[in-house]
This record gives structure tokens, C-alpha cells and sequence, in this order.
């Protein structure tokens, strides 16, 4: 059974009497030990749909719809606020994309470790800072008897993601969100930061929902992957068998438009035009205005998902690899 | 190579004080760009190389070293000297949501730099001007009414770009130029700049972390580490046969798609 099984999760805007609907229909399931890549450019929902189940959204312009999100077997959509702070930081953690912003400048690092433990695990200080410590050694921070009283800004980029990713497994949760967890690092580092974060799954068999906007990132550390593209999931499948057959025309697209640092082309092969607002009307399939292998069909009737081969679907007439 | 070099950068040294040491930021590093060649200088975070470009276009003061373009040193040069020389060496900056002013329709944008230099004088020579750039840059005439905020990132990039060529420099400095825009987006930038800089022949020092992008738009490629560069040479001969450690290491943390054979 999977850990995680999100369906038709519909978000939108609220704004002046309107409601426009930013994340549409999108299902997904994530298996214990499974590492899931939710990629896809700015704007496409793909970050909406991790605070939405991480309850992040509630109160604000932007909610939650409809749709489900069990975890566990548990709704995390209609729990209580009090039901929802027993899961968070316990069975289920997040990692941002900005460890300066989101890790708390005033406080020294341990304290923000030892936080979910006394409110979780009811640790004492003592056993504690000795758990941290022991987390701070695990994501390989080097000396954490001493680290542990540093501040954040008295750490590196790298570093500070480490201490973000310690604070996440604090409590072995049994899912983790990592929302562009490698974004804002060189390239050295984020690989670190990557292997790092296959070791401890391997380890602790924690699932991960891996957000990106990088599909090489994606296609290095996830079992499978999900594109998104206006709020729309539009293809899903295990890396292997998404990489091999790039059915949707745009999660090809995507690929084709980034430059190979191992062979040199003369052009890239961009995808024509932009990314529609949110609250633009398009007709049809939302991809289509982009799309070459558009037919008329495409411009007035919205593809529903179907199935490829068994595990991979697809939101298109007329998809690479298909019989139509 | 016998041609004179369109920029000449020799011992360049670019030293910050700060409370107990001196920050080597950029610590003697030198390298050429030849007319209508594209130079990629490629390094991690805080390796100095948005530095070097900062110095080339006077943003910030050498500490030693000499730079010259086409032939004249402009390190020493004051504001005054210098003024000439900064039509034809133009910057794209990373950020185009910031490098716009958006208080600026896009006409005015573009109509300044053309006053400035005195590359028009009259408005309606500028305009038809501007209208000429912004058809280069995939824009319509009527963006001219426009103003930043009414477009995409992507097409701030591009105006960015116009407002850099259409004073038709020898030299481009960009930093990061694509960095900031989704995937999609880059290559329609990327492929612009490329195209922009074949037709007209434009030197260019194009900065970026990002290896891909760098050997997609290079001819020669520096990597810089900690101030230094590290290893100079062709395109095919850092990618294919990289000899510093550095480089190595660099070129193996890339993150990598397993590409299908068959790809249509």
C-alpha cells in the first residue's frame, strides 16, 4: 500500500470574488522507501501541491479545493490543526530551498534541532543535544560536538542545508518533502547534499517527494517521476521508462532544452512561446500553444491520463510512443 | 593567434580589505578574447568571476594587472576616458527583473543608452532604431509603449539584450545572463544570444556557473577557482579532455539524464 496517496488535489486562488485554480486534478501515490521527482518549470504548481499537503496552506489566498491526501491512511487534508502538528516534524518532514531564510537566524543550530525532539519525543536537554549531535554527525558536519552551538550564519551554504536536512530526520520520519533542496548550491556541493540524502533513505528508508526544476537532479536520485505543467500532472512514470520514451510532448521538450554538457549542438531545440499566466483560459489541452504535434482535437477537448504501459500515464492525444 | 585580441587581461588582481585579511577575490589571472569570440568563464559561488567582470566594465577598481581592449589599458582610465570605450563594452546582468528601471516604458529604456552615446539625436531616428532592436530580440515595435513589469521574465532578458546590442558593442560582458529563467525559457534566450552574437560578430565574456550552458554558447572556456584560473583552453579540450584536478571534479558533479539512443 503506498505511504502517500494524493488524489485529485485541485488548489486555486481566492482573489477579489475570483477563483483561479493553479494546481488541477493532480494524483499521485509515493511508496515506502520510494523516492518521488515532482519536476517542472516556475509557476506549475509543483511547490503548492508540498505545502498543500504539508497543511501549509490553510488561511491564506491560496487553498486547498478539493482533493484528498492520505498519509498513513489518514486524510491530511481534513485533519484538525492539532491531529495535523502530532504528524508534522514527526512522521512527516520538509526541507525548504532557502536554509538562510528558513532556518532561524537568532537561535544556535541545536536548539532548532532539539525543538521537534522536546515537542515530539519529549526528550530531556540532555538526551536531547546528544541526538542532535548525533544527527549533525550523520548529514556530515564535521566536529558536531562543536557545531551544534554555531549560528546559521556561521555556516556554509552546504552546511546549512545539512543542518536543515538533520532537523527534517530528527524524528525518522517515515516521508520527506524536499522542496529544491540543492537550488541554491554549486554544483560540488548539491552532490554531496544529494548522495548524502540517498544514504540516509537507503538507511532509515524514509520516502522522499524530491521537487526540481533540474531534471538532471531528478533523473540521479529518483525510482520515479512526475511532470508537471500549469498546474497539471502530465506525465508520470519510473525514471527509467520516462527518460526512455519522453512521451509528453513537453516533458521532451523540457529535456531538449537543456544544454548537454557532454555533446556539443549547434541549436537548442526550445519549446516555442511561454508558460500561461495563472487565470488564462486555454482551451483544450494546456500545452497545446506549444505544441507541435497539436491537432485540432487538442485545441478544443482536455486529455484525460492514460495509460502507456502499466505505471505510466500520460495527459495527451497524441503522446511519443503511443498507437493513436 | 596573430590578430590583435579584442580584450587583453594581464596579472589582473582584484583585492577586497576586509577586518583581518585581504580577500583575494580575484588574484592574477589573465586570459584574451578575440574579436567575435566567445570566452566562457566558468567557476562555483564566490571563485571571482562576476568580479572580473565587474572590474572590465569599471564597476569596481583593479588592485593590480592590465586590461587592455583593442590595444589600450582601460584600468587606469578615468570616468571621463573611460565613457567612450563603455558603448562598446556592454554587460547583460543576471537579473532582469532588477536591471530594468520600471519606471521606464520600454522605449525610453532602450532611447537612454542611444542619447547617452550620441547614436541618435533625434527621437525618431531612435525609435526606428529601437523598433529594428527589438524585432532582433523576438519583441514587436509595440513593446516600445510597455513597461517591465508587463512582461515575462523572458522577454525582460530580452530586452535586457536589446538594450546591449542595439548600441552595437565590440564587447559583451555577460553575467549569468540566462541563470534566472526556467529551462524553457533559457534555451530561447540562449539561442538568441548565440544568434545575436554570430550575426554581428560581438566578443563576448560569458560568465555563468553553469557548465551546459557555457560549452553550449563558448569557442574557449576558463575555469576559475578561489581567484585563480585554473585551466584555459578549446571548448572540446575542457569538456573532452579537462587536465586540472578541478575541472574533473566539476565536471563529475554535474547531475546527468542517461540519454535514449533512439531519441527522435
Amino acid at each position: 500500500m503506498a505511504l502517500l496517496e494524493v488524489e485529485n488535489l485541485e488548489i486555486a486562488i481566492q482573489a477579489g470574488g475570483q477563483r483561479m485554480p493553479v494546481v488541477r486534478g493532480v494524483s499521485f501515490a509515493v511508496a515506502e522507501h520510494e523516492t518521488l521527482g515532482l519536476v517542472g518549470e516556475s509557476g506549475c504548481g509543483k511547490s503548492l501541491t508540498a505545502l498543500a499537503i504539508m497543511g501549509l496552506l490553510e488561511g491564506g489566498t491560496v487553498r486547498v479545493t478539493s482533493g484528498t491526501a492520505r498519509f498513513d491512511g489518514r486524510d491530511l487534508l481534513s485533519m484538525s490543526k492539532a491531529e495535523r502538528r502530532a504528524v508534522m516534524g514527526d512522521d512527516l518532514a520538509m526541507i525548504f530551498q532557502e536554509p538562510m531564510t528558513s532556518l532561524n537566524p537568532v537561535y544556535r543550530v541545536g536548539e532548532q534541532i532539539t525543538e521537534t525532539l522536546h515537542q515530539h519525543r519529549k526528550m530531556s536537554r540532555r538526551a536531547a543535544r546528544a541526538r542532535a549531535i548525533e544527527l549533525l554527525d550523520l548529514v556530515r558536519i564535521p566536529e558536531p560536538e562543536a557545531r551544534i552551538d554555531s549560528f546559521p550564519h556561521q555556516l556554509s551554504g552546504g552546511q546549512r542545508q545539512r543542518v536543515m536536512i538533520a532537523m527534517a530526520l530528527a524524528c525518522d520520519p517515515k516521508l520527506l518533502i524536499a522542496d529544491e533542496p540543492t537550488t541554491a548550491l554549486d554544483v560540488t556541493v548539491q552532490k554531496e547534499v544529494l548522495d548524502l540524502m540517498l544514504d540516509l533513505q537507503k538507511r532509515t528508508g524514509t520516502a522522499i517527494i524530491l521537487i526540481s526544476h533540474d531534471l538532471g537532479v531528478i533523473a540521479e536520485t529518483c525510482n520515479s517521476v512526475a511532470v508537471m505543467y500549469w498546474g497539471r500532472l502530465v506525465e508520470t512514470a519510473d525514471t527509467e521508462t520516462l527518460f526512455a520514451t519522453l512521451a509528453h510532448p513537453y516533458t521532451r521538450g523540457l529535456l531538449h532544452s537543456i544544454p548537454d554538457v557532454d555533446r556539443d549542438v549547434d541549436w537548442l531545440d526550445a519549446i516555442p512561446g511561454r508558460v500561461p499566466t495563472v487565470g488564462e483560459r486555454i482551451p483544450g489541452c494546456p500545452f497545446h500553444p506549444r505544441c507541435e504535434r497539436a491537432e485540432a482535437r487538442c485545441r478544443t477537448d482536455v486529455p484525460e491520463p492514460r495509460s502507456l504501459v502499466p505505471g505510466h500515464l500520460v495527459e495527451c492525444f497524441y503522446p511519443f510512443g503511443g498507437d493513436a | 593567434m596573430t590578430a590583435q585580441p579584442l580584450l587583453d587581461v594581464r596579472g589582473l588582481s582584484v583585492h577586497f580589505p576586509s577586518r583581518r585579511r585581504v580577500v583575494r577575490a580575484v588574484d592574477d589571472i589573465s586570459f584574451s578574447v578575440a574579436p567575435g569570440e566567445v570566452l566562457g568563464l566558468v567557476g562555483e559561488s564566490g571563485c571571482g568571476k562576476s568580479t572580473v567582470g565587474r572590474t572590465l566594465t569599471q564597476l569596481e577598481r583593479a588592485t593590480a594587472g592590465e586590461a587592455f581592449f583593442e590595444g589600450r589599458d582601460i584600468l587606469p582610465m578615468s570616468r571621463r576616458e573611460f565613457l567612450p570605450l563603455r558603448r562598446h563594452i556592454q554587460m547583460i546582468f543576471q537579473d532582469p527583473y532588477a536591471s530594468l528601471n520600471p519606471r521606464l516604458k520600454v522605449e525610453q529604456t532602450l532611447a537612454e543608452p542611444l542619447f547617452i552615446h550620441r547614436l541618435a539625436t533625434r527621437r525618431a531616428e531612435a525609435r526606428e532604431r529601437i523598433a529594428e532592436t527589438l524585432e532582433l530580440v523576438g519583441l514587436g515595435p509595440e513593446a516600445m509603449g510597455r513597461y517591465p513589469h508587463e512582461f515575462s521574465g523572458g522577454q525582460r532578458q530580452r530586452i535586457g539584450v536589446a538594450r546591449v546590442m542595439i548600441l552595437k558593442p565590440k564587447l559583451v560582458i555577460a553575467d549569468e545572463a540566462v541563470s534566472a529563467l526556467d529551462v524553457s525559457i533559457q534555451a530561447q534566450v540562449l539561442n538568441l544570444i548565440k544568434k545575436l552574437q554570430r550575426d554581428s560578430g560581438v566578443g563576448m565574456l560569458f560568465i555563468s556557473h553553469d557548465l551546459g550552458v557555457v560549452r553550449h554558447i563558448s569557442d574557449r572556456v576558463a575555469v576559475m577557482s578561489d581567484g585563480k584560473i585554473v585551466e584555459t583552453g578549446n571548448k572540446s579540450q575542457i569538456f573532452e579532455a579537462p587536465e586540472h584536478a578541478y575541472t574533473r571534479h566539476l565536471l563529475a558533479s554535474i547531475p546527468r539524464i542517461m540519454h535514449p539512443t533512439e531519441l527522435a
